[in-house]
């Protein structure tokens, strides 16, 4: 039944997003579609999981090719549980951004491309889960990468496509990386095939390995965000719209982390650049997370909070031992999860206060406590409060740490717990500031008038009440003003008019039911944490061990034989 | 069927102007650079497939000396893909042009904003110590026609509102 299965998380996406441009003038029966579609991705997806968990891994070569030559997709424990992972996660921003579409119909997002993109975006991410070559690797990054790019700069307004363009490039240089890696694997091997590599490349002399090594794991680590491969991604996801930020944040970089632990575990076991590895998470945790703590913008915060977890799952993969990579593993089902839940109550505390800014924003606990609730728990989830799903991860990595027993695994675990309470310093400033804080000092109700604000000196004097008093201001006064403020009753300048203040707009419901459903998610990650770790152990186990994956590729039925 | 010494060359020559290029601010010479630097990894490519040899059609040449196939095969993948890619960059330049009369690679004022912040947190800046300019809108200040030496001096974030 896999072989029939398995191919659909990609056709599905791609023969939808064909539907759904062919619907573009039809906007609810493109939302319907993609919704449809998406949910019938889940499902095969679950089946997949539940299948390769009880009869291990299976290989499909499509298009009947005997395996080296032909492409072959392969699903074991891990891609299939990044698969159900990825695509649940995928289904709850579609349905934020079916909300928000159908709430502002906001001409930053022109929802008749977003959705076929988005579709192709999944696609992308499902071929690269499932990809058992790395040319198919690589297609599966590319589809992704050119959705992404499309969807960074849905709209095409200036800080879009500032951002848009750093990340455009840095994702080609790493895709060109990528692609003369697999030049040189060719070369030095004759194949491209991830299993047979798994056997040819140990016949490799040690430095060719190192160097071949070296380079699919920079490629990679640009994709994954792994310092020092990190600056892009801080610069460049908070322009894009909520839903679009919540999916990259949540499922591009963790495609870069799963391509970089399939290269450690089945192409390159020695561990040759383990130690490398180390250091690199060390960085990417404490640098990262230092970088969170200095911004004051939610989005921005949450970006850099993005980089900084990278690590954990780095140091997990560094391990190299069965527990380290478990504990990856299921950080990773855990991060993707919550790190887009996050994105979205971002994109909701925007609706709600009219910014993302924490200096402005304010009150938010009294003013709405839905939208309080649904940012504390993930926040304390992605902190590691116990008993939530993010404690369970580090305490996996933490401890898998402990048993390596090196000094520089010691460290690593001083580094982990660091980041952990720093974490929480971080999440602690967002939550006193913009919620916490006195509602009088109440956030800026008029998004018009921020907007405005946000344009710079040049767009002064069209918020309200503007007119009176910024007489005997200097522009500079208006700007710095405009930039920290807190629109008070005693400052003219910038507080609405008396009477003038309106009542909050309620939150689109479907919004809310969106974001509501994947806080459930992360906190039912808690609830079937026995299992999801027993999993990802199982998971592990066959990575460690290398030989399910290789043989259910060289046992893979070809076409003719499965007739 | 000799390895031969000119892909080398001009694949080593591709990628350091290729590199060069893709350094540059301007937007333009990033795409130049780009399309050199895909080109020179298609070349790669076609080198790992070993010395040249005849078409790989089953009939019109003998297997023995056939040229490698599959290189070829992805190759072609990896030019339609930059294609696709140079296209988009093409519009995302000209977008930028129109939108800012510029293509080149902009400042991330957020990131340049907080670099510039010196040594201290903005929570932890005293807003006395700051040019009453710069002082943020809210400080106690920012009462009208209150006598300045009986406001007393607060960085937390009191609402000056309620006074």
């Amino acid at each position: 039944m896999t072989s029939v299965l398995a191919p659909l998380p990609v056709l599905l996406p791609l023969l939808g997003a064909a539907a759904a441009l062919l619907l573009a003038h039809h906007p609810r029966a493109q939302r319907t579609l993609s919704l449809v579609v998406l949910t019938a991705v889940v499902a095969v997806s679950v089946v997949l999981l539940f299948t390769a968990d009880a009869e291990g891994a299976t290989a499909v070569s499509v298009g009947g090719w005997p395996v080296p030559l032909g492409i072959v997709l392969v699903v074991d424990r891990l891609s299939a549980l990044m698969l159900v992972v990825a695509s649940t996660v995928a289904l709850g921003v579609l349905l934020f951004a079916v909300g928000q579409g159908a709430a502002d119909r906001d001409e930053d997002t022109p929802l008749s491309i977003f959705h076929p993109t988005f579709l192709v975006l999944v696609a992308g991410v499902s071929n690269a889960f499932l990809a058992g070559d790395l040319f198919n690797l690589y297609v599966g990054f590319e589809i992704l990468l050119m959705a992404s790019y499309v969807l960074l700069t849905l709209g095409g307004t200036a800080p879009r496509i500032r951002g848009g363009i750093t990340y455009v490039i840095v994702s080609l240089t790493s895709s060109l990386l990528f692609l003369a890696a697999i030049g040189l694997v060719y070369a030095a091997t004759g194949t491209v095939n991830m299993a047979d590599l798994a056997v040819e490349l140990g016949e490799l002399p040690e430095g060719t390995q190192v160097l071949l090594q070296s380079m699919l794991l920079i490629a990679f680590g640009i994709k994954a965000a792994v310092f020092p491969l990190s600056a892009w991604l801080p610069d460049s996801y908070p322009t894009a719209p909520a839903p679009v930020t919540a999916v990259f944040a949540g499922l591009l970089t963790k495609v870069g982390v799963y391509a970089i632990i399939r290269t450690q575990t089945l192409l390159f076991p020695g561990g040759a650049l383990d130690d490398l590895l180390m250091w690199a998470a060390l960085a990417t945790m404490v640098i990262g997370i230092l970088g969170a703590v200095a911004q004051t913008d939610l989005r921005r915060l949450l970006s850099f909070t993005l980089v900084s977890h990278i690590g954990y799952m780095v140091f997990g993969i560094a391990l190299g031992t069965a527990a380290g990579l478990a504990g990856a593993i299921f950080y990773v089902a855990h991060h993707i999860a919550i790190q887009t839940t996050l994105f979205l109550v971002a994109g909701l505390v925007e609706r709600q206060g009219g910014t993302t800014s924490i200096d402005r924003l304010g009150g938010l606990a009294r003013r709405s406590p839905l939208l309080a609730v649904l940012f504390f728990v993930p926040a304390m989830n992605l902190a590691g409060i116990p008993p939530l799903s993010g404690f369970i991860g580090k305490l996996g990595l933490l401890q898998a740490g402990v048993a390596e027993g090196s000094a520089l695994a010691y460290t690593l675990v001083a580094g982990g717990v660091v980041t952990s309470l720093l974490t929480l310093v971080a999440i602690a400033r967002v939550w006193t500031r913009a919620f916490w804080r006195p509602p009088t000092q109440a956030p800026i109700e008029d998004t018009a008038a921020a907007a405005a604000a946000d344009a710079g000196p040049s767009g002064g004097g069209t918020g309200p009440g503007s007119a009176d008093g910024a007489g005997e201001l200097t522009a500079r006064q208006v700007a710095w003003r405009r930039h920290t403020r807190v629109a008070t009753a005693a400052d003219p300048d910038i507080a609405p008019a008396a009477g003038a203040v309106r009542a909050l707009r309620p939150l689109p419901r479907t919004m809310v039911a969106a974001t509501a459903a994947l806080v459930t998610v992360t906190v039912a990650l808690t609830g079937v944490a026995g299992f999801l770790y027993g999993l990802s152990d199982r998971a592990a186990q066959d990575l460690v061990e290398r030989t399910p994956y290789v043989e259910s590729v060289f046992d893979a039925p070809t076409a003719e034989e499965a007739e | 069927m000799t390895p031969t010494v000119v892909l080398p060359v001009i694949i080593g020559g591709l990628y350091a102007a290729g590199v060069y290029l893709l350094l540059d601010r301007s937007l333009t010479r990033v795409l130049l650079g780009f399309l050199l630097l895909g080109n020179a990894t298609n070349l790669l490519l076609l080198s790992a497939g070993g010395a040249a040899g005849l078409a790989p059609i089953l009939g019109v040449s003998d297997p023995e000396d056939m040229n490698d196939p599959l290189p070829q095969a992805l190759i072609l993948t990896a030019i339609v893909i930059t294609f696709g890619i140079s296209a988009f960059v093409l519009a995302m330049i000209h977008r930028s042009w129109r939108l800012v009369r510029q293509e080149v690679v902009g400042t991330d004022e957020e990131d340049r904003r907080v670099a510039a912040r010196k040594g201290t947190d903005a929570d932890e800046l005293d807003p006395d110590d700051l040019v009453p300019a710069d002082r943020p809108a809210g400080h106690a200040d920012g009462l009208r026609g209150a006598d300045p030496d009986d406001v007393p001096a607060d960085d937390i974030d009191l609402p000056a509102g309620t006074r």
